[in-house]
Parts: structure tokens; sequence; C-alpha cells
């Protein structure tokens, strides 16, 4: 492998892009794949991306190993709460770039979330210009719905691989009439996970973490739509 | 960490695939010897998936993983030979492998990985 190639790979990770890194078993040659720009690996690529699944294939008699680099995995806190500070450390252990999103300043401060990206708008602006896409969990728990309400319309709406929101069944209820008042498609609204999390029991605010980085995670790796 | 010496292997935790190679590079640019290790394959059950990346030096420095430490100390072995030369090599650990009797995988699978040397200029 060429130091200038892991330069490469890191110049379009910061550009929040995927790549993809073709070895040539016989020899070591590599080449990093623009997935959207298709050549001859251009297809087996492509493919790699989208399920994010690394692998060896064989073009033109020789073995080539494909390493996906997909841009890292997102999640979007809605609530600079107790639970969200737990959840904060467990999910970027996990491989997240967590982002907490709350107006309320006091919530979403650098005391409670060093070194982590805060964002103080209103969810739906805030929102808007995160743009969930496919690698990005969404995570709603202010409990309270002129924040959660937006956030969760917003994440339906978007590809987000996750949404969950904190609550009882009968908050839950509630919610889901809220938001279909609110013109969201019914079908839409079974995406939400909630009450939220695995059911593990949790009852503290970290196991309560635990429980939703388990969900989000079985989520992602199983596919799971509700 | 200051007591380190070359005999003693330092294992430091780092899940993210390109902060591994990006450590490995630094080691390169420290003038230290580099290798790349890479799960390239796997069959069965297997600790790691594919994509898992071990960085080694000529210290017996590494970073990330391949397995779950059950050929590690194998791979780096090899490593050494590997990254004093220019050709990568491609191992195989399984329960059907000679070798299995001293590094096979506990977990019953067979996984192949791909060592290959880290260079600072074009080959």
């Amino acid at each position: 492998m060429k130091q200038s190639t892991i330069n490469v790979l890191r110049q379009i990770r910061d550009a929040k892009r995927p790549a993809v890194l073709a070895t040539r078993l016989a020899d070591g040659r590599e080449s990093i794949i623009d997935p959207e720009q298709p050549d001859g690996l251009g297809p087996a690529a492509l493919d790699a991306v989208r399920t994010d699944r690394s692998g060896p294939v064989e073009i033109d008699g020789e073995e080539w190993f494909l390493q996906v680099f997909n841009p890292p995995l997102r999640m979007l806190i809605i609530g600079g709460v107790h639970i969200a500070q737990h959840l904060n450390t467990m999910a970027r252990q996990a491989g997240y770039d967590v982002t907490v999103i709350d107006p309320r300043a006091a919530f979403a401060s650098t005391e409670r979330f060093p070194g982590t990206t805060l964002n103080h708008q209103w969810p739906d602006a805030a929102m808007a210009e995160l743009t969930p896409d496919h690698r990005t969990a969404v995570v709603a728990l202010t409990h309270d719905p002129k924040i959660d309400d937006p956030a969760i319309h917003a994440a339906l709406e978007s590809n987000a691989f996750y949404v969950g929101a904190l609550g009882s069944r009968r908050t839950h209820a509630g919610r889901r009439e809220r938001l279909q008042a609110a013109d969201v498609d019914p079908a839409l609204l079974d995406r939400i996970h909630a009450p939220i999390g695995l059911d593990i029991g949790a009852r503290s605010p970290a196991e309560i973490a635990l429980s939703i980085v388990a969900e989000v995670t079985q989520v992602l790796r199983r596919g799971g739509a509700r | 960490m200051a007591t380190d010496t070359s005999t003693h292997a330092v294992v430091l935790a780092e899940d993210d695939d390109l902060a591994i190679l990006g450590t490995a590079s630094q080691w390169l640019e420290s003038g230290r010897n580099v290798a790349i290790a890479r799960v390239i394959q796997t069959w069965g059950s297997s600790p790691r998936p594919v994509g898992s990346i071990l960085a080694v030096d000529d210290r017996m420095h590494m970073i990330g993983s391949v397995s779950g430490g059950c050929v590690e100390s194998a791979v780096v072995q090899e490593a050494q030979g590997v990254m004093a030369g220019d050709a990568p090599r491609v191992l195989e650990f399984g329960v059907t492998n000679e070798v299995a009797w001293s590094v096979g995988l506990a977990c019953g699978g067979t996984i192949r990985i791909l060592v290959e040397p880290l260079t600072a200029e074009a080959r």
C-alpha cells in the first residue's frame, strides 16, 4: 500500500464521500475508485459501497480486493439531556460521528458534551442543514413535542436508516396523532422506533443509552424496518 | 509507554480503518518499516469482518486487528518479512490449515489475509 493512497483516502473521507480501494492480490497494484465514475471495476465498486461490504472480486482473470471506505456513520441526537450524555459517549465508541441538537444552550453545552458537535438551531432548521442520509441515525430524546416533533417529522422524510423517539407507548400514541395531524404519511410513522431501544429492562440513563445503541446497531446490521 | 521495548508488542485500541492507516503512515514517516494486513475473505464464523485492518511496524507495534487475537502473532511474524521486501503475501488461517495447530481460529472459521508493505513512493 502506498502512503499517497492513504492520503487520498483521507481527503475523500474529509469530503464525506465514499471511496473504494482496489488492490490486485498478485502484486499489490492499487487504485482508488470513485464509485460514481464507472470503469472496469466500477459496477462492483458501486455495489460494495451500497452494501458497505468489502470483498474479493475477479476481473479479467485477476483477483482484486475491493475495500469500501464509506463516510462515517452519523447520529443526530435531539435533546442534550442526561441520557444523551451517555448515548454520546457510547455512540462515538461504536463509530458514530455525533451531533447534539438542542435550541436550549444550557442543555447542549460544551461542559456537558465535551468534544461533540453542538447545534443550537430549532430541529427543523438543523435537520435541513444536516440532511440525514442512509448512514445517519436520528434519536429524539427531549420529551418535548415542540422540539422532538419537527425533528422526527424531518427524519421520517429523509433517508435516515434509524429514527427513534423516547417516550412510553401512551406518549408515542399522542405523538403519532400529532404527526398525522401535521400531514405525515401514516406509513412513515411506522418507521419510528418507540418506545426507543431494545427491551432489556433498562432503567438508568446509561442503561437506556445502551439499549438505544443496541437497537440502532440491530437496524444497521440486520435491517429491521418496523 | 516509556518502558516499552521492541520485544513487547503494544496494542492500541482504534476501530476506524482510516485512523489505523493514518497511524501506520506516521510510523513510516518516523523511519520505521511498516506492513498492512487486511482480512480479504472469511468462511464460516470469524471474529473480524472482511476489511479489518492490522498495521504492524518493525518494532512489533500493532494497531487494529484481523482476528480476536488468535492469528495476530503469526501475522505479525509474516509482516516482518513482507515489510522488508516488496511483494504482498496472502495468508490463510483456519481449521483445515496445518498451521491451525498453532494459530488456528478457535471459532472454527477460515480467513484469508493480505499482508503488504507500506511504501512511501510509487512502486
